[in-house]
């Protein structure tokens, strides 16, 4: 479905991707996991156009996606849920689903039923400026204003950062669900262990560079992928 | 020195006031719909008022084309002239540093001052008279243009419709989107582009039924004119809270009354008159930095 060949992007000189190849099939959960600057933001951000690249290839469905823009991309069926949830504050969650929505012309009556049943919160909440929910409720809403546009490829920035374990739980569940209704799904997280749960397809990213790749069981019992996280977020403390 | 007055000519000076406080409110909108979505302060815009007087003017005044023709056309052309200038001096700053965006309104600002005076002389033009408009009528004791009573109603219902469009309609959930996060509301599959066109489109013309009406009111079109007016404008918008539709005729309303009645009630001071803008202004930012219905800025982490 989505094809990454030998990407690189730079920002002002430093090289944050340094050409890296991802693939994610149709139907499957695939992960990025890796450490603060690993490139993992960066290269969510090339694949829907907001970040200039500076070459490679990132195809979906066989269509080159680079140089096109971010409203045409998300036409196609791409969607991204941004780091740090990014929820319109002055919009109510109401307008935030609809927005979620608006390049379609359908009615979104059952959409929205839909994911007021995956989030009961945000249904209470519905009239709600976005701004004054919790973390973990703008990250539903985020997720559900994400659904609204009816995506093929669900792509996430650490939908767990700075939430409690239990809702952290309650959105990979989501996740797998929304999964198994068919979304393809493209997942970036700092808590690798999470993420190797549900994921098919893992890749590690360090510094710019896939170094490591396997199935999510695999990567999961990988001592070293173990060792190197908890080395890695002591390295980011200091 | 406080002089005596009846009530008669208070509540002229109130539908005065109301008038050109209105007035003043058409043109903040601009300012602060434009501020509210760029984050730019459209020192242009005060002149796209002005080429908008010129417009009527040319089409009553010289081609004589009748008047509700002309009115069309005048908003056309200046929707036009706002629109391209977005598209020309500041789409291609979009992504440089703020401060090279203002400079570039600055810049636009001069030269359609430079132009209208090469263009059209730096002599005043006197703008034909409306009969209909400007004949007074009578109310009991109380003497009154039609068109001072025309200005607020017609400020009101665009305030409505405006509001409505901001509040209820796609295209305005869109600019609200926009003016908070240019780059998730592209992730939305807005198109930013278009977005900020139509906000320029809104903005300049409403600057252009404010010239029409303006010129009514004051019937005397000069290439400079845009230039107090802008600047007390942009205060309105400040006043009121920039970036805020209601804060900017508020703020309008504000500045029109405090003028007319600080000139009614103290007529020695009437030299100062445009003064009172500056000093409303700094009284207000001390107290209330982000303007009457502004919002205090929280970022929330």
């Amino acid at each position: 479905m989505l094809k990454i060949k030998d990407l690189q992007v730079s920002y002002g000189g430093i090289e944050a991707v340094k050409g890296i190849d991802i693939e994610v099939p149709d139907g499957s959960i695939v992960t990025l996991i890796g450490a603060n600057g690993a490139g993992k933001s960066t290269t969510l951000r090339s694949i829907v156009g907001l970040v200039k690249t500076k070459s490679g290839s990132i195809t979906y469905n066989d269509e080159e996606l680079l140089g096109m823009d971010t409203t045409k991309i998300v036409g196609k069926g791409i969607t991204l849920v941004p780091e740090g949830r990014h929820v319109f504050p002055d919009l109510t969650v109401f307008e935030n689903l609809k927005i979620g929505a608006y390049m379609r012309k359908d009615s979104l009556d059952e959409d929205i039923k839909n994911i007021y049943g995956l989030f009961p919160r945000l249904e209470e909440r519905s009239w709600q400026q976005a701004g004054t929910l919790s973390g973990g409720e703008q990250q539903m809403l985020a997720v559900g204003r994400a659904m609204m546009s009816r995506p093929k490829l669900l792509m996430m920035d650490e939908p767990s950062l700075g939430l409690a374990p239990l809702i952290v739980k309650g959105i990979f569940d989501i996740i797998e669900t929304l999964n198994k209704e068919g979304i393809t799904i493209l997942l970036i997280e700092q808590n690798a262990n999470m993420a190797l749960k549900i994921a098919d397809y893992a890749y590690v990213l360090e510094t710019g560079k896939i170094t490591k790749q396997g199935t999510g069981k695999e990567l999961l019992s990988d001592e070293s992928i173990k060792e190197a996280y908890l080395g890695k977020s002591q390295r980011k403390n200091k | 020195m406080v002089v005596g007055m009846t009530l008669e000519t208070f509540l002229q000076q109130l539908i005065n006031g109301l008038s050109i406080g209105s007035l003043y409110a058409l043109i903040a909108i601009g300012y602060t719909m434009v501020y509210g979505i760029l984050r730019l302060i459209n020192f242009a815009h005060g002149d796209i008022f002005m080429m908008a007087a010129y417009f009527t003017y040319f089409g009553i005044a010289v081609f004589f084309l009748p008047w509700y023709v002309t009115f069309f056309i005048t908003i056309v052309l200046t929707i036009l002239l706002g629109v391209g200038i977005e598209r020309f001096a500041y789409r291609p700053l979009r992504d440089a540093p703020k401060t090279s965006l203002l400079i570039s309104a600055i810049g636009v600002s001069f030269l359609l001052e430079n132009l209208a005076t090469y263009l059209f002389s730096g002599k005043p033009q006197a703008f034909p008279n409306f009969p209909l408009m400007t004949n007074p009528i009578n109310f009991g004791s109380l003497t009154v243009q039609p068109v001072s009573i025309l200005i607020p109603i017609v400020t009101f219902f665009i305030m409505i419709g405006l509001l409505f469009l901001i509040n209820h309609t796609k295209v305005g959930m869109a600019m609200r989107a926009v003016s908070v996060d240019y780059d998730t509301a592209k992730l939305m599959g807005i198109k930013i582009n278009g977005v900020i066109s139509s906000t320029f489109a809104i903005g300049s013309g409403l600057a252009a039924v404010g010239a029409i009406l303006w010129c009514m009111k004051y019937p005397s079109v000069l290439p400079l004119m845009g230039v107090v007016i802008g600047l007390k404008c942009f205060i309105a918008a400040v006043i009121g809270g920039i970036g805020n539709v209601k804060g900017a005729v508020l703020g309008g309303l504000i500045l029109g009354f405090s003028e007319v009645l600080m000139v009614a009630f103290f007529p020695a001071l009437t030299g100062y008159r445009d003064a009172v803008a500056f000093i409303i202004l700094i009284i207000i930012l001390l107290f209330l930095p982000n303007g009457l219905l502004g919002k205090k800025q929280v970022e929330k982490v």
